[in-house]
């Protein structure tokens, strides 16, 4: 009987026991959902305030459109001029196309893969983004059939992969950022910089914002004495690679001692007294700049837009500051390259001329094979679709860029990219016949 | 008739016997198999950069695989090995005690009906990705321990070189925290299971000697258990040591040798998992990551091979049996 006693009431302990890890479930679950809610509003304000953002970001928004609209309806006509017999495709087998590389370009690819397949649905593309690096690297190994990178492609990387072609699909801007709210210069201050001061904080030779040149270059600022955290990316990218391809650009001291690559090595970290921290990826460093009182970075710049970071405006060619919007960005394109060279597509727009262009661009590149067949993997019906889908890219694909903050494709670089996609073919056999 | 249908049974028997022998035979001797297949690969994959920095490699400095000059990689792993052992052994100093007092607790104090929510929320943690410790990492606690923790232990403790200078909370301080954090739930787990296997007699005996329940957990309960919380700190730090996600979003990257632990630094996983990406066309950069994988794989064997070597020495010397 005792023993009966005991057990239940040891039941009923281990009942409570149970009851309670119930209600812990329970409550982690409300937590979770609690959470979740409360992000999923936080990050529908975000886009709406983002798009605001955006708005008063740009004081010319009509103009641009209107701009862009033009530049559209032009490379439109260029492309119903081109593309009767483009026009006239329609794959009725079933072909699936694959892609990898750089992530900066991935919302827009992975956008046009779905309007195409909705277009021509025989054709599915996927594209992952696994890093500019990585993209060279699988077209290079001939395991994708088109690869992407935001760096144009080293002698060495053309070379080890013979019959390789790559052309702009793309181009965005790197804006700089900063965080200096907690002495109450709000992120919508717009700061000024030169390539040197900036140089400068990334030598770990300027490690104060109220560094005699920052103030100079700031009047009417309050400046704290409070030490600068350079932000920079700890991965290999594309973004770097304009970052620094500007900065060695304007500043011989900086192209003397560390030049420009998709990874450079960082005199600000090794420098005593200063702060220099790396980030993983785009997110990754608008998050630490977010999260870091008086911190300064580089950013795509739809991410310093996304967070509401400070973006300030860099000194041009002209003699200008210049924020990045995409107006300014497509000037710094238009005005950088002329009549590019269908052979060699490798643009530098860093440091553009023009009134209101913006210094620090860069195109992004797709990297395919010029004979197909050179791909095994690749077969005539894929390299005939892949081809066709790239065409399509490059012309009414860019209609989907200002969307997502992309910068359309100038006039001048469709161009050449037509030629480029042109001389594509499948053991001699033209893809696509003009 | 008996034996006519016994004999094929037996065979039977036999037969089964013998396909289950070879069926565990390759699960047992599949992972030794795979371990050295994924030590050739390492070592093949690394053999470019051991010809090319031989053994400076592990004592060089420097980290810059696209010099400014435009010549070779200059690669050193030192900064590389040097965070990962600073940020495992902070994690250890952190988590070793807090996991000991969990496990103390389930087993020897805990009310039943606080004890099961207690296991269980602790393994909770354990089931936590480790890109969501990183987020949370990143987003409360960097800034935490930048306006709170960092500044209060530079203003008390400053004169010591290793809480000098200033900090952003991004650094080895704040990883080997967000570690210990991670690896407490591990700790504590395989704690708690040696703790609980330890007899019954043995509790009684020290408490019949009129032993009260701190001198119990103190001389019954802990030193028979020793061998099993060492591996359990063995298994802690092996996980600590190989974390990757968590740390390189709050670490700050940077190939840096400094005595204070808020300057940010790398570990050898955060160095591989930030630039394997990128080392397209360059066969020495490619085959010095391999070496770091390498260096890594060395430095887990030997932990493993030192918390073997301790739980043997303790079991022979404190007449003990290992549980583990």
């Amino acid at each position: 009987m005792r023993s009966m006693i005991r057990m239940s009431s040891k039941n009923t302990k281990r009942n409570v026991g149970i009851v309670a890890l119930v209600v812990v479930i329970l409550a982690a679950v409300a937590g979770g959902y609690y959470f979740t809610t409360m992000n999923s509003t936080q990050s529908m304000s975000a886009t709406s305030m983002m798009t605001s953002a955006s708005s008063t970001m740009m004081p010319s928004t009509t103009s641009m459109m209107t701009s862009v609209m033009t530049s559209a309806t032009m490379s439109e006509t260029s492309m119903a001029s081109m593309t009767s017999s483009v026009a006239a495709y329609q794959p009725t087998t079933p072909v699936s196309i694959i892609g990898a590389g750089a992530t900066f370009p991935q919302p827009l690819i992975q956008t046009w893969t779905v309007q195409y397949h909705n277009l021509y649905p025989a054709v599915s593309i996927s594209y992952s983004g696994i890093g500019s690096g990585g993209g060279i690297q699988q077209i290079t190994l001939k395991t994708v059939d088109f690869g992407a990178s935001d760096a144009p492609l080293s002698n060495t990387q053309w070379a080890g992969a013979p019959g390789l072609v790559f052309f702009p699909e793309t181009l965005g801007g790197v804006a700089i950022t900063y965080n200096l709210e907690a002495w109450g210069i709000s992120n919508t201050t717009v700061l000024n910089f030169t390539p040197d001061v900036i140089a400068h904080i990334y030598m770990g030779l300027i490690t104060k914002w109220n560094d005699p040149a920052l103030v100079a270059l700031n009047p009417g600022v309050p400046l704290p004495s409070a030490f600068i955290t350079a932000v920079h990316r700890s991965d290999g990218s594309g973004t770097t690679y304009a970052f620094t391809n500007f900065l060695s650009d304007t500043v011989p001291d900086w192209a003397q001692q560390v030049g420009y690559a998709t990874s450079v090595t960082w005199p600000v970290d090794t420098t005593l007294g200063a702060f220099g921290v790396g980030a993983k990826g785009n997110p990754g460093v608008a998050g630490t700049v977010l999260n870091t009182h008086g911190a300064i970075g580089y950013v795509d710049v739809i991410y310093a837009v996304s967070n509401h970071l400070g973006v300030g405006a860099v000194l041009n060619a002209a003699g200008n500051y210049v924020v990045p919007t995409l107006q300014t960005i497509l000037w710094a394109a238009q005005n950088a390259t002329g009549t590019p060279n269908p052979a060699d597509l490798r643009l530098h727009i860093v440091n553009a001329a023009g009134p209101q262009s913006y210094p620090i661009a860069t195109y992004t590149y797709i990297l395919v094979y010029k004979d197909m067949s050179a791909n095994p993997s690749t077969t005539e019906t894929k390299a005939e679709a892949l081809a066709n889908f790239l065409w399509w890219a490059i012309h009414s694909g860019q209609q989907y860029s200002s969307a997502l903050i992309y910068v359309p494709l100038p006039a001048n670089i469709v161009a050449a990219d037509e030629v480029v996609l042109m001389s594509l073919n499948y053991g001699g056999t033209p893809l696509l016949s003009g | 008739m008996q034996t006519e249908i016994e004999k094929p049974r037996a065979r039977q028997r036999a037969r089964h016997h013998d396909f289950l022998h070879v069926i565990l035979s390759i699960a047992a001797f599949a992972i030794p198999i795979i371990a050295a297949l994924t030590f050739y690969a390492l070592l093949n994959g690394s053999l470019d950069s051991i010809q090319a920095f031989g053994f400076g490699f592990l004592t060089g400095t420097r980290w810059e695989p696209n010099p400014a000059n435009g010549g070779p990689p200059i690669l050193g792993a030192l900064p590389a090995m040097y965070g990962s052992v600073v940020t495992t052994l902070i994690a250890l100093i952190f988590a070793v005690p807090i996991s000991l007092g969990i496990a103390l607790f389930q087993s020897e104090l805990a009310p039943s009906r606080l004890r099961l929510p207690s296991i269980f929320l602790i393994e909770l943690l354990a089931a936590v990705p480790s890109v969501v410790y990183g987020l949370w990492g990143i987003l409360f606690l960097v800034p935490f321990m930048s306006t709170y923790i960092d500044p209060g232990l530079i203003g008390s403790l400053g004169f010591i070189p290793i809480f000098s200078g200033e900090t952003n909370g991004l650094g080895m301080f704040t990883a080997g925290v967000i570690l210990a954090i991670m690896i407490i739930p591990y700790g504590a787990a395989v704690m708690r299971e040696v703790i609980a296997a330890v007899p019954r007699a043995q509790r009684e005996a020290c408490i019949a000697l009129g032993g009260t329940q701190v001198e119990t957990v103190r001389m019954a309960v802990i030193p028979y258990a020793s061998t099993g919380i060492i591996a359990a700190i063995v298994l802690a730090m092996g996980r600590a040591i190989g974390e990757t996600m968590a740390v390189t979003m709050v670490i700050g990257n940077v190939a840096r040798i400094s005595p204070s632990l808020f300057l940010p630094s790398e570990t050898i996983p955060s160095v591989i998992a930030n630039e394997f990406t990128e080392v397209a066309g360059n066969n020495i950069y490619l085959a010095a990551l391999f070496e770091l994988g390498l260096i890594l794989f060395a430095i887990a064997f030997l932990m493993n091979l030192i918390g073997r070597v301790l739980i043997s020495k303790l079991t022979f010397h404190g007449g003990t049996s290992a549980h583990v």
